[in-house]
């Protein structure tokens, strides 16, 4: 017999379930829809996975804002396909998350009431061109060091959808880096637009990865029942030192005084980041942080009379089948 | 005998339908009523993007020297733009672009199915690949009209005003000028005269289905091919082109 199934077949208790079901992870068993599976367990992944979901979408629009100024038609046809991916891993991650109960409808319900959050990076403003290349190279990579991780994720679902996922960053991290090194190569203007805009990015994307292991209080559960495979610090060190080469191959700046070769931890050191700023903008003061809520409600409300018509459409067509 | 500009105008006629409506359709990629419509809506608009590169790119290598693609995109004034005006119009909501993209599906499948039996064989390659994109094109909107047209009064209305408006922008498609008269004579151009009756059949049917009716005897805009267009294009291309009208002559 499976050991998914021995709690339900012998009328474990709660402890015992917990037990078995932390054995299986300890196991590296990845967790399915419907195995036993602790509450916490539970809503800590539909609160992150719709999160991710809702981070995907949201993102759609500092780059979908430059959809119609992109500056060749090589460039338009780039980013439209990177944009319209994004939107694809919102659909995965949705999915995944509906698989543990809860209904995408819903989901965005909690994002338009600010029950559910969202990436802060997309509350920063895309001013000029180089953002797009800011954005692709520096976000998509740190999203790519987060995901990769998140492949061993222990609930099934998602760590499928991190697969799938995963497998399409590159082409997004290697858009923005190109453009980047586009700009590097071209005019006075065009290096000065650039660097303007890892300047801006920078210290944002860094907060990506979330608070300071010591700071953070949700980790050690997570990491024990492996929601979250390496810690934050961790996962923002391996974005630095990999990113730090590659800006130096393109002769970018990175706006950091303190950011030098450790010979001894092998790793980058980096100066210090300002978390001020970071909660202000997760707490919904960040520059387009109202913009990007009202827009998705507008939209939404927008297109309501079209979900009500497919609606209408699709039980009609199933009551004639079944008439029929 | 110097057939090639007249040749290289009507590709470049062709490549402006593609990207005005290309750019059209991206304007939806984060905006449309539900998520898989950002995608779907997305994809088309890439194909016509594509479409606009090859038209464009085949025009460049008839032009010479220095020309590409984005010369033609990025570098012309309103009335250089030979695009018929149904594709500049702004989107408007759902059942406006999805009628709009269905009167140009109907229509663009027809035209790719003649454009294959060019005696010009670039042109005909770019017709084999366009015709499958509108094939599924094609399907979709038709699929659309009859969800809008079959479920809920406003979706109906909606249908309806977004067929009232549009109409007067249909009797230019089977509108051809000289230049391309000759070159239907040719056989390198479409005859698009020919492709009318077939069409007209199409769309009554198809709407004559849904109750939703067909303007009668309307005066009908024209005016793309000439250069003449409505004041939507000016905008269009302003914010098109800022980027290479603010930095003339780099490298993006
Ligand atoms: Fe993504
Ligand atoms: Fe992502
Ligand atoms: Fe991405």
């Amino acid at each position: 017999m499976d050991r998914r199934d021995i709690g339900r077949f012998v009328g474990m208790d709660q402890a015992e379930e917990e037990k078995v079901f932390q054995e299986r992870v300890d196991a590296e068993e990845k967790i399915e829809p419907k195995d036993w599976m602790p509450d916490k367990y539970r809503k800590t992944l539909i609160r992150q996975i719709s999160q991710h979901a809702h981070s995907e979408v949201i993102g759609m629009q500092p780059e979908g804002n430059w959809l119609t100024r992109a500056p060749t038609l090589h460039r338009k046809a780039v980013l439209l396909a990177k944009v319209q991916d994004e939107g694809g891993h919102g659909l995965y991650l949705y999915s995944a998350a509906e698989t543990m109960g809860v209904s995408r409808e819903e989901m965005i319900d909690d994002l338009h009431e600010e029950r559910a959050k969202y990436a802060s990076i997309f509350n920063y403003p895309t001013l000029t061109w180089s953002d797009i290349g800011a954005i692709g190279w520096l976000v998509d990579s740190a999203a790519i060091v987060n995901q990769i991780s998140l492949q061993r994720t222990s609930y099934g679902p998602y760590a499928r959808a991190m697969v799938r996922i995963c497998k399409e960053e590159s082409f997004h991290q290697r858009q923005g880096y190109n453009i980047m090194m586009t700009l590097m190569r071209g005019s006075d203007e065009q290096k000065a637009m650039a660097q303007d805009s890892v300047n801006r990015f920078w210290w944002p994307v860094l907060m990506m990865f979330g608070p300071h292991d010591s700071d953070s209080v949700h980790s050690a559960q997570n990491m024990k029942w492996k929601i979250k495979r390496q810690s934050n610090d961790d996962l923002r060190q391996k974005f630095i030192d990999q990113t730090v080469e590659q800006a130096n191959a393109i002769g970018i700046l990175l706006p950091d005084p303190d950011l030098k070769w450790n010979e001894e931890r092998g790793h980058y050191d980096f100066g210090e980041i300002d978390w001020e700023e970071f909660r202000r903008s997760m707490s919904g003061g960040g520059p387009c942080s109202r913009l990007r809520l009202a827009h998705h409600r507008q939209v939404h409300e927008e297109g309501e009379w079209v979900r009500e018509a497919m609606r209408v459409y699709e039980n009609k067509k199933r009551s004639n089948q079944e008439a029929a | 005998m110097g057939t090639e500009i007249s040749v290289k105008e009507y590709v470049v006629r062709l490549g402006d339908d593609a990207l005005i409506l290309g750019h059209r359709l991206s304007e939806w990629c984060r905006n449309a009523p539900f998520l898989e419509e950002d995608l779907a809506l997305s994809n088309v608009a890439l194909d016509f993007i594509g479409r606009a590169s090859m038209f464009y790119t085949y025009a460049a290598e008839l032009s010479g020297q220095d020309v590409t693609e984005d010369t033609f995109a990025y570098q012309r004034d309103c009335r250089d733009f030979k695009n018929h005006l149904i594709h500049e119009l702004p989107r408007g909501d759902f059942a406006f672009t999805m009628v709009r993209q269905y009167f140009v599906d109907v229509y663009s499948l027809a035209f790719m199915t003649s454009l294959l039996e060019s005696s010009d064989s670039r042109l005909a390659a770019i017709a084999g690949k366009a015709i499958k994109e509108s094939e599924y094109h094609h399907r979709r909107s038709e699929e659309w009209m009859m969800r809008l047209g079959e479920s809920t009064q406003e979706s109906h209305r909606r249908l309806q005003s977004a067929v009232d408006e549009l109409w007067r922008f249909t009797g230019e498609l089977f509108d051809q000028d000289s230049p391309e008269r000759e070159l239907v004579a040719n056989g390198v151009a479409v005859d698009t005269r020919a492709l009318e009756a077939d069409w007209n059949q199409a769309i009554t049917a198809t709407m004559s289905k849904i109750s939703i009716e067909i303007p009668k005897d309307e005066l009908q805009v024209t005016g793309g091919r000439e250069g003449k267009h409505t004041e939507f294009l000016g905008f269009l291309l302003s914010e098109l082109q800022f980027l290479q009208r603010t930095y003339p002559g780099l490298e993006w």
